[in-house]
């Protein structure tokens, strides 16, 4: 399902002393089946855009298509439904969002709400707690008996058993330990690989936006300035500099190498394991010569 | 040998006291703290960090064990005493923000401690001053980004002067931006007064910054030492839920595709040094 | 949805009422409340529209903001004005209408209560509009201070309305993003029927209750840390000052009440 952006502008408390402009003009596609990583400083527009993806809120100017929806200003809408269904967001702490007896219950609420029937909401729930490597007998306990990164994985699961085509992502890891993070994010890479999902990921991690996009767009003042494949985007670190944003630790350290041997490695390392194989064949090569 | 500062003694701790299948959340833990030190403490979600925060000042007394505070275990006596000579941030920059507006809050400690009013207002700008909040001064705390809160916060805790600040997990609801910003602070407060500063922190630059750190595995202190001997532990770090600093792992990384190291090095100026000397400056 | 409400919040400012003493401005609108009743006929009404306009014009609000802000309260008025319309039975008949009669009496009694109506809210939004919530509270907490002698928690009462005002924008965030977050879920409580929203309800309700609980906690443990055990031996960082045009605001309240007495029938 592509979604694209077409000069979409938004304003907060539109008309009250309190207006606040967050969206300028931004044009976006986001291809169907890839993962867009939206990167920028804080205050940027990010999660605002994210909430314009399913029809959260509507642009004051512009229109956004997702799959065949046209979503516009003054226009009202019937698919808003069907566009929910389709587009799931993970809010940023979305365990803030459960509120029903059971987990399981808690998981059913999404896929329920949109007509699934119960046997098969329940079948979801069962297995997505398992995907997400919860113990089973956390399905009759109150969320509220859980832990953090526990309660996070429940909510995760509330929004994937609505089987959405589009997974939208805002900052889903923060204030998780190093690795539930890790195990979190590879999830939702395997998940975009295996069900051919729609991928969009608000980060504030470099690291993340380059080891798992295809696309990355950066936002700056609710503009979108730059947009394009990692290996463009970290190409360019002066231009990073000037959105206050930095180099994936990786392409830095992999800067600071090749400025003490005087010479360029073939790419551009996203990830440690690259950087990592990248220098080790240079150093082989470095050897036999 | 440096002053005492902060004590604990086999300290067992559990908030289900009358259920005993819960696991304690702290189980007979022992360190001590030295004056002007920066410990970081490290561990996975729900390992008992922030239980350790609790009780270093006295919002939760141990079941068994004490906690000494500059030398003299922490009752309900000198309770108030001790916290007065304790600034502490927590994590969530909303739910700490106690004043209307960026004065009132750095102000609210030193109301609670009586200081006259013109001093008061010496202290709030001073301390303001010293997390560069300044300009500030009238803004109300929706108005201003995490890292700017959080930077309110450890004015509001450094406003009484006192020898201990406790961050725990401040920075972790923070863009990097605003990390880097306290970060900084922090920095510059421990250089400029002789701060004993405790961070409790997933954050590995954090903990590289420590003097020495303490890592706490379900409830237990699992190792204590400085960053160096801590991080040497390599694997056994990731399998308990941690990470290593990035040096560290290209190091590993290197090492698995046949390229021998020095060591693994902890700095990336160490690592770039040694892949100098032993492999490009030939 | 929620931010378009104006009602109980501030705007920065610097005009003229913006710097009045918050004491200043609150007995003032005690006062006015008071007088307003004085008015009883379409001279002393109107008395009353003029100096509420030169109000607003201090304030240096737009009159938009202001009417756009108070559309749930204009509702009222227009619904209290209805009721008089139509169930006074006095004075001449001026329209009739099957079973609808209205009387000249009902008329210029609906005019009045909305205009009393209308005068009183403006006032008191101004007054919230132009003042900080923290100044409201201090200057509570210094005029009821006398009652503290038969042992009401003055100061526990104005620190727990300051607290409360403070987490308002919070809360309304917070409302904002749990709705959301359930909506993207597929419960709406913006259509449907009556049923229908009323279930939507309780998931909003829970997790804003859970997460308010949650605030509370963390900013008793924040205030505790900080030293806080209540009022006494407790120094005070606000001060009030009252000035020349504090008293000179107080003093055309007099002459308005006087002008009043002296057109009323
Ligand atoms: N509900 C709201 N009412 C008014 N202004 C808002 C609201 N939500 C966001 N804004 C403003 O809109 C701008 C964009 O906010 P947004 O939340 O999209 O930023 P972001 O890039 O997601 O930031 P962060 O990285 O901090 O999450 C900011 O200036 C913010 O202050
Ligand atoms: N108020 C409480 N009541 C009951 N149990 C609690 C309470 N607070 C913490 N616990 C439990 O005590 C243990 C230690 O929790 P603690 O908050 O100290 O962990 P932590 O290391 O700070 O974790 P995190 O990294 O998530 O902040 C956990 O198992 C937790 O579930
Ligand atoms: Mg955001
Ligand atoms: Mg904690």
């Amino acid at each position: 399902m592509d979604i694209t952006l077409q000069q979409v502008s938004y304003a907060y408390a539109k008309n009250t002393p309190f207006e606040k402009r967050a969206l300028f003009d931004v044009d976006l596609h986001i291809a169907s089946g890839s993962y867009q990583a939206i990167i920028g400083h804080t205050g940027s527009g990010k999660s605002t855009i994210l909430q314009h993806l399913n029809a959260l809120l509507k642009p004051t100017d512009g229109s956004i298509n997702i799959g065949d929806v046209e979503v516009k200003a003054d226009k009202k809408n019937k698919q808003l439904r069907e566009v929910r269904q389709k587009v799931g967001i993970v809010f940023q702490f979305p365990e803030h969002q459960l509120f029903d007896e059971t987990v399981l219950k808690d998981i059913m609420f999404g896929p329920m709400n949109f007509g699934v029937p119960e046997v098969e909401a329940k079948r979801r729930a069962i297995e997505l707690t398992q995907l997400l490597g919860l113990p089973e007998e956390v399905l009759e306990k109150s969320p509220f008996d859980l832990s953090g990164g526990q309660m996070r994985r429940v909510a995760i699961a509330g929004v994937l058993a609505m089987n959405p085509k589009v997974l939208v992502l805002d900052e889903p890891t923060a204030g998780l330990d190093p690795r539930g993070r890790k195990e979190i994010m590879d999830l939702f890479y395997t998940l975009h690989k295996e069900k051919g999902l729609t991928t969009v990921l608000v980060t504030h991690s470099m690291e993340d936006a380059a080891r798992y996009a295809d696309q990355i767009a950066i936002m700056h003042n609710g503009k979108c300035v730059l947009e394009g494949t990692p290996q463009e985007i970290f190409a360019h670190e002066e231009r990073l500099t000037e959105f206050r944003l930095e180099l994936p630790q990786s392409v830095r350290f992999q800067k600071k190498i090749e400025q003490m041997i005087g010479k360029k490695l073939p790419t551009i390392c996203l990830t440690e394991e690259s950087l990592a194989e990248e220098l080790a064949q240079l150093i082989k090569k470095e050897r036999e010569e | 040998m440096k002053r005492e500062i902060i004590s604990l003694q086999d300290v067992t701790f559990t908030y289900a006291t009358d259920d005993s299948n819960v696991r304690p959340a702290l189980n007979n833990v022992s360190y001590t703290i030295y004056e002007s030190q920066w410990v970081a403490i490290v561990g996975h979600n729900g390992s008992g960090k922030s239980t350790l925060a609790r009780l270093m000042n006295g919002l939760l007394f141990p079941q068994t064990g004490t906690v000494r505070v500059f030398g003299e275990t922490l009752n309900e006596q000198n309770l108030w005493e001790t916290r007065s000579q304790m600034g502490m941030v927590f994590q969530n920059p909303d739910n700490q923000f106690v004043g209307a507006t960026v004065q009132d809050d750095v102000a609210f400690a030193l109301e609670n401690n009586g200081i006259p009013f013109e001093e008061m207002v010496e202290r709030v700008e001073a301390s303001l001053a010293k997390v560069n909040m300044s300009e500030f001064m009238n803004s109300e705390p929706h108005h201003l980004s995490g890292g700017q809160k959080q930077r309110v916060a450890i004015a509001g805790a450094i406003a009484l002067k006192p020898k201990i600040l406790l961050l725990d997990e401040a920075t972790s609801m923070l863009d990097p931006q605003g990390r880097e910003e306290v970060l900084a602070t922090v920095r510059q407060l421990k250089e400029e007064t002789d701060l004993t500063v405790i961070s409790i922190t997933h954050d590995l630059e954090e903990a590289l910054l420590a003097d020495r750190v303490i890592m706490m595995n379900q409830g237990e202190k699992y190792v204590e030492g400085t960053p160096e001997e801590i991080f040497q532990k390599g694997q056994e770090l990731v399998d308990l839920g941690l990470d290593l600093p990035f040096a560290m792992n290209i190091s590993r990384l290197l090492r698995a595709q046949g390229i021998p190291l020095v060591a693994d090095h902890m700095s990336e100026e160490e690592l770039v040094n040694d892949l100098w000397t032993s492999h490009f400056n030939k | 949805m929620l931010e378009k409400m104006i009602f109980g919040r501030y705007i920065p400012g610097d005009s003229f009422i913006h710097r009045l003493d918050a004491r200043a401005k609150l007995i003032f609108v005690f006062l006015f409340i008071a007088i307003v009743f004085i008015a009883n006929n379409w001279i002393t009404y109107g008395v009353l529209v003029v100096f509420t306009f030169l109000i607003i014009r201090m304030s240096k609000i737009r009159l938009y903001f202001l009417i756009n802000g108070l559309k749930p309260v204009v509702i009222l008025i227009i619904f209290t004005f209805l009721l008089h319309l139509i169930f006074t039975r006095e004075g001449d008949v001026i329209y009739h209408w099957k079973f609808i009669t209205i009387y000249e009496e009902g008329l210029r009694q609906g005019i009045f209560i909305s205009i009393r109506f209308f005068v009183l809210v403006i006032l008191t939004s101004i007054l919230t509009l132009t003042t900080t919530p923290i100044s409201i509270t201090d200057a509570l907490e210094t005029l009821l201070n006398p009652l503290k002698k038969w042992k009401l928690p003055v100061h526990e009462l104005a620190l727990m309305m300051s607290i409360s005002l403070r987490f308002i924008p919070t809360l309304m965030d917070e409302t904002d993003k749990i709705m959301k977050a359930q909506m993207a879920r597929g419960s709406d409580m913006t259509t449907g029927s009556l049923k229908e929203r009323m279930n939507a309800i309780v998931p909003l309700l829970i997790p804003l209750f859970v997460s308010a609980f949650k605030r509370a906690e963390d900013l008793a443990t924040a205030m505790e840390v900080r030293g806080y055990k209540g009022g006494e031996g407790r120094t005070r960082y606000r001060k009030l000052e009252w000035e020349l045009r504090d008293t000179i605001t107080m003093f055309s309240l007099v002459v308005l009440a006087g002008v009043l007495v002296f057109l009323r029938q």
